[in-house]
């Protein structure tokens, strides 16, 4: 069995965001970069599948060089090899197209993927991804099995569970919950050392859509101290309900 | 709460330290303070509190490749740098002191004496157990009577017939003693100093734990008893050192990881004073607005950051094979004392709750009492470096 796990690179969840001069970007100034968690579980996914059925897992993600980081992180992990697709493409749809670019004809029997990308919670490359490739997916997935008829994954719905089955090849999208990630090993560490990372320019269109303004939301405002007996509070209290914040 | 001020993602890396390590020693280092944040920080106050070791983290920590990693990849051991040796020592003793001892003891104390001074059927049985934490090793050289001059020590082993030989004795403060499946005691013979492996279960060799400890709390100390051991030479005797040298050699080990490891609880510390000064408010501002706190809280980053770079100096020096004893002196005599005054002064800066278990500073603290002392005391490493820069030993 052939997999692909698509990873992204996002601004570490502890980073205090800045928005950058041009008012549409992040300042990376002090962002500390990591894995996105939901490809954490896509990863740990594909790895237990390595190990239970013998796959060869290849992690892909789009960037720049800093992007390596993730890609190292995943062969340590036990990724057998890594992808890097050289773009600055950010749009959902670029991204997807680049990597249904790369894999296609690869005959990759799975694709994982997180349900989205922390911190831009499009949630929409995997399931773009799968369309363009014209296979099956499944998305928000909790719990999966491949099968002889091919797979088997149970989905996270509003109020309950959604079991479904498809043909491979397929796209799935990890959520949390699917599996509990695995710690990188000194020794997979040090492995990790003599694979290398393959470069390959992206073919990424331009974006169906462009960011235009990054905006923080506004500071709250700062808390206010209401005066007198206890009986002055309450009824202060009753009408800054009622006449600001409309409670009632 | 302990999370909330435990878990901080990041080292304090004041002067660009990450970036002069390789990217291997940045996901070792990376890998360790996951395992801690996940696995031991919220239950490391328990542990101390209760006196008890967690032991459900021994064999994760051999999955992880925690013990021997710098011992060769044919041994089953990871093969690493000694800085990213250091480095894992540091993240682990953010944990806790007696967590970064047991694997102290099990890698520099007995895997690396048996891969070093051991015989080749030695290694290929004990080695690959180890590194797996499948068994537990222990390093009996103190004695009673003998702390900074093991080399008085009264534990005698006389040579049998039949290629046997007989241990007496009784060793002190011996990290993981109890818990231990082999110990390398250290003994005097006709020869000198030589070094044997002893097995948990040998007839007259047993280890009592030493109790009433207000350090190292989450971690087993003993006593080793040796009451007419007989042990086999060939699976015993390790063949290829002699005298003195061989558990100074250990200790060398040793003392170069505690050198990273103190600035681990220091770190942990360091930040954790630093949250709360920013968080609580005194006189109407956080009293990190304070300049008796700022005072305590910038000797504090400095003396964290000088240690750092101390401490990669000394590691890269070591994979260079070009350090000697005296410089791993300096580096344990210096960080282990600038650690404890930082856990300290974090103390000072919490007030009242500092000596709660909702925060680990006071579980630092004194933890690092017993690692001042231990593996030299910061004395006898003071003298050592007066001897290195006299040429006067002053401590005999």
């Amino acid at each position: 069995m052939k997999i692909l796990v698509a990873l992204k690179q996002v601004p570490d969840t502890e980073t205090k965001v800045k928005v950058a001069a041009d008012g549409k970007s992040l300042d990376p100034a002090d962002v500390k970069w990591i894995t996105s968690t939901y490809d954490e579980y896509a990863l740990e996914e594909a790895l237990r599948l390595k190990e239970s059925k013998g796959a060869e897992v290849t992690v892909v993600s789009l960037g720049g060089d800093s992007v390596k980081d993730v890609l190292r992180n995943a062969l340590a992990l036990g990724a057998d090899a890594a992808v890097l697709l050289k773009s600055d493409a950010s749009d959902p749809l670029a991204v997807a197209t680049a990597l249904a670019a790369y894999a296609k004809d690869k005959g990759f029997d799975l694709i994982f993927a997180g349900n989205k990308g922390m911190g831009g919670d499009n949630a929409s490359v995997g399931p773009m991804l799968a369309e363009l490739l014209g296979i099956a997916q499944a998305n928000v997935v909790v719990k999966f099995e491949v099968t002889d008829a091919g797979f088997r994954a149970e989905r996270e719905i509003e109020g309950g569970t959604e079991v479904v089955e498809g043909a491979l090849p397929a796209v799935i999208t990890a959520q949390k919950g699917l599996n509990e990630p695995r710690y990188a090993s000194l020794k997979g560490i040090m492995a990790a050392k003599k694979k290398t990372i393959e470069e390959v320019e992206a073919t990424a269109p331009a974006g169906a859509t462009a960011v235009i303004a990054l905006v923080l939301p506004a500071a709250r405002p700062e808390g206010r101290k209401l005066d007198g007996d206890a009986a002055a509070q309450a009824a202060a209290l009753l009408n800054a309900l009622k006449d600001e914040a409309k409670v009632f | 709460m302990a999370g909330a001020y435990a878990t901080f993602k990041h080292m304090t890396d004041y002067m660009g330290f990450e970036g002069l390590l390789s990217d291997e020693e940045k996901m070792v280092r990376e890998a360790a303070r996951d395992f801690v944040n996940a696995e031991v920080l919220p239950i490391i106050e328990k542990h101390a509190q209760d006196q008890t070791f967690p032991a459900h983290l021994i064999p994760m920590m051999g999955d992880l490749g925690f013990y021997g990693p710098s011992l060769p990849e044919e041994y089953g051991c990871a093969g690493l740098s000694s800085v990213a040796y250091g480095l894992l020592m540091y993240e682990l003793e953010r944990g806790d002191s007696g967590l970064r001892s047991f694997a102290s003891v099990q890698g520099s104390l007995v895997m690396w004496p048996i891969y070093e001074y051991g015989s080749e059927a030695q290694k290929r049985h004990w080695l690959p157990l180890m590194a797996k934490g499948e068994k537990i090793g222990c390093f009996g050289l103190t004695e009673p009577d003998f702390g900074s001059n093991p080399g008085g020590m009264l534990t005698k082993a006389v040579k049998e017939p039949g290629g046997k030989w007989r241990i007496n004795g009784t060793k002190m403060w011996i990290t993981n003693g109890t818990v231990a499946d082999v110990a390398v005691v250290w003994a005097q013979t006709e020869d000198g100093i030589r070094g044997f492996l002893v097995e948990k279960g040998t007839k007259g060799f047993s280890a009592p734990e030493t109790h009433g400890k207000w350090s190292l709390r989450a971690s087993v100390t003993s006593e080793l008893i040796l009451e007419d051991v007989i042990v086999d030479e060939e699976q015993s005797l390790l063949p290829n050192v002699k005298g003195l040298k061989g558990p100074l050699g250990c200790l060398t080990q040793a003392r170069y990881g505690i050198a990273w490891g103190a600035l681990g609880a220091a770190d942990a510390s360091y930040q954790c004073a630093l949250d709360y000064a920013l968080s609580r408010i005194q006189f109407d501002k956080p009293i990190a607005s304070y300049q008796l706190q700022q005072e305590k809280l910038a000797w504090m980053v400095t003396e964290l950051t000088k240690g750092q770079l101390l401490a990669l100096q000394l590691g890269r020096m070591k994979d260079a094979k070009t350090y000697t004893p005296a410089q791993v002196s300096m580096a344990k005599m210096n960080n282990v004392n600038v650690s404890l005054e930082i856990c300290r002064k974090a103390r000072t800066i919490l007030g009242a709750n500092g000596i709660l278990d909702e925060y680990p500073v006071m579980r630092h603290m004194a933890n690092l009492e017993s690692v001042y002392t231990y593996e030299g005391t910061h004395d006898m490493h003071t003298l050592i470096i007066g001897q290195e820069v006299t040429g006067i030993p002053a401590y005999r």
